[in-house]
Parts: C-alpha cells; structure tokens; sequence
C-alpha cells in the first residue's frame, strides 16, 4: 500500500478507536442505569434508596396471581426463580400478561415489605415463536 | 484471482462502468424484490400458523424482522464505503453513501414504527427507553446526521469527506444494537433466528420471514442502485461521456 493511503488508513482506524472508546465510556458510566428493570435478586442484594420508582422484572410466579372480585386490583408475585417480591397494581394488564410469563412492573419499593406498588405492568415476551396447533398438541 | 478483484474494484469506482451495468441489473432486481415481498407477506400474513402466546399480531414480524435487520446491514456496508472513501478517495463510496443513507433511514423508521405497533398490544407500551429500542433510535439519529451534513458543505469533497467521519463514528453503535438483548436486562426478547444454533421460531414461521427478508434485501439493492444513478447523473452531468449517452437516447 503506498504511504499516503497506508498514513489514511490509520487515521481510518484512529477514528473507530475513538468513537469505540466514547461509547465503552458512556455505557461504563451508565452501567447501571442501562439495565431496564432489577431482578428480585437485586433487589435484595442492594434495596433501591430513596423513593423514585422502580422498575421490577421477572416470571408471575405460578399460582400467585390474585384478582379482586369488584375493583381491578390485582396481586401477584415476581420471581427470578431464586429470590421473590411481591406486587400490586390496579389497572388494565397487557394481553400477553399471565403466569409463568415475563413482567417488568413500574412503581414505589417498599423496603421493609419487599414489595413494590405498581403503577405499570409490561408484559415480556420470549423469544419463542410457536404455531397454537403445535403448542396444543405438546400440551395433550 | 487478485488480479480479477482488483481490476473489478477498479471498474466499481468508475462512472460511466457502473451507469451502464446497473441499468441492465434493475429492471430485474426490481421485478424480483416486488414479487418476494408480495409473496412473502401474503404468505406471512394469511398462511402462516398464528402463534400459540400472541395470536396474530405476531405477523407485523414480517415486516419489522427485514426492515431492521436491513438498516443494521446497509450502515455496516456504509461504513465500509467511508473507509474506502477516506483511504482511497473514491468517489462512488461518496456516491455509495450519499444514496444508501435515506434508504437505511427509512427502513430504520420502518423498524422502530413497527415495534412500536407490535409492543403496544403486547408489552402493553409503545416505548420504552430499554437498551435494544434506545441503540436503534441512535442508529436512527445517525442516518439523519449523514444525510443532514450533505447539504452543510460547499464543495462535494468535504460533504464526502465529513459524512465519512461521522458515518465511521457511528458504525460503533451496531455491535451495541446487536447485543443490547444479551448484555443487559431489556424489555426486547433476544433473537429468534440463529444462523450457527437452532433458531426458536417454528420453521413454518421462518420460512415467509426468510422469504421476506431476502425480498427486503433485493429491494434495497433495487432502490440502492436507482439512487446511486440519480446522484451519479447529478454530479456528472457537465462531463463528456454523460453528455455523450444523453444524446444517444
């Protein structure tokens, strides 16, 4: 490669280098607030401080979901399958909302209950994509 | 064999080779992109089985999967451009991104719009600032910039020059798009198709989305090439050999 192109081609690569730096910087520096939503492990590891909301993500425990009869509150369980908190919301849920199925809800921890009072449910989906006839028969 | 890459990379950075050429390829490119998109969204959107957890509003993947993975796929090819244009002062990688930059955009558009369609019914959001959605809107800003900085410079070699800059700088932010899924928590599920593993979408699904895709991908080559000779004939339009073909015709 001649000199000129070959001193080009470093400063080619100079510039990625930079901007690769400024972004591994900005993402260190926000390590932390790059995660959506904190595991319940987390949560018990290091209790959020302060009384901004917080978002929470895991599986609706199987079994925990708990509707009242005359008003929309609801009260379920998120667990990362090690450690659990408890929620409750009142308001209208996503479609894909269920148990044994992603959660990231929005809303005030409570420290001492280890519980969180929602003011948002979002519902995670997976990866899979599977056709409902094929899901019915590995049901039977 | 080198000798053939090189005479061929040659004959890529010159004008009048490539006007000709690309005239003869779009009529095709154009007929096939058409007829696999139409095909594969019929497919996509009336044959395909409905998924067993989201029922039909699954199928806006046939849309958002292509456009997405599109975007990410011409900035790379972009920044490969602006390296070429920095190192070796060809003026077809100018061309090159000044015509591929509103066609990732668009499709980075069509992306995000469709994501926000899919989310709304089933994360039960439109937006969220997660790491996989804010990294795309990134991506979205930087094609932007590209096309905003064509028109801040007086002279076509410090607009190419300056687009070229930015284009690298950029180009960092895709390895950031990819594995946003698996490096933090994210609402975004991780991918579905896996080129070297098993992929977790049933293969009737993934066929109309393979399908799609490489019809979304034709397309852009399609269009691509339509734009690159609009820009070509634009900048060349006082020289003998243009001159020469707009009196043939």
């Amino acid at each position: 490669m001649k000199q000129h192109r070959l001193r080009r081609l470093y400063g080619v690569l100079f510039i990625v280098f930079c901007s690769a730096l400024a972004f591994v910087l900005v993402y260190f520096a926000i390590r932390d607030n790059v995660n959506l939503f904190y595991s319940p492990s987390d949560l018990f590891e290091n209790p959020p401080q302060g009384r901004n909301a917080i978002r929470a993500g895991g599986l609706v425990e199987i079994g925990s979901l708990r509707r009242s009869t005359d008003s929309l509150e609801i009260e379920f369980i998120i667990t990362d399958l090690k450690k659990s908190i408890a929620v409750n919301y009142t308001g209208i849920l996503p479609d894909l909302f269920k148990e044994n199925a992603g959660v990231v809800a929005t809303g005030y921890f409570d420290k001492n209950k280890m519980s969180l009072d929602a003011y948002q449910i979002l519902a995670k989906h997976d990866e899979n994509y599977v056709p409902k006839e094929v899901k019915k028969a590995l049901e039977k | 064999m080198f000798q053939a890459l090189k005479n061929f990379y040659h004959k890529l950075g010159s004008f009048p080779w490539f006007y000709k050429i690309s005239g003869k390829v779009i009529p095709f490119l154009g007929f096939f992109s058409i007829l696999l998109i139409v095909i594969s969204s019929i497919w996509g959107l009336f044959f395909s089985p409905t998924d067993a957890v989201q029922g039909d509003v699954y199928r806006i993947i046939y849309f958002h999967v292509p456009a997405v993975s599109v975007s990410q796929v011409i900035y790379y090819s972009m920044s490969v451009a602006a390296a070429v244009f920095l190192i070796w002062r060809m003026k077809m990688a100018g061309v090159y991104i000044k015509s591929l930059a509103p066609i990732g955009a668009a499709f980075t558009f069509i992306g995000l719009l469709s994501g926000a369609i899919w989310g709304q019914p089933t994360w039960g959001t439109w937006w969220v600032w997660d790491a996989r959605l804010t990294s795309t809107l990134v991506l979205f800003l930087f094609y932007l910039a590209i096309i905003g900085m064509q028109s801040t410079f007086a002279s076509r070699k410090s607009a190419d020059t300056a687009v070229s800059i930015i284009t690298l700088v950029g180009v960092v932010n895709l390895p950031i798009v990819k594995k946003s899924v698996d490096w933090w928590n994210t609402l975004h599920q991780p991918a579905s198709i896996s080129i070297s593993g098993e992929s977790s979408i049933s293969s009737e699904m993934l066929i109309p989305l393979l399908l799609s895709i490489l019809g979304v991908y034709l397309f852009v080559f399609f269009t691509g090439l339509l734009f690159m000779r609009a820009e070509i004939s634009s900048r060349e339009q006082n020289k003998e050999w243009f001159k020469k073909l707009s009196s043939n015709n």
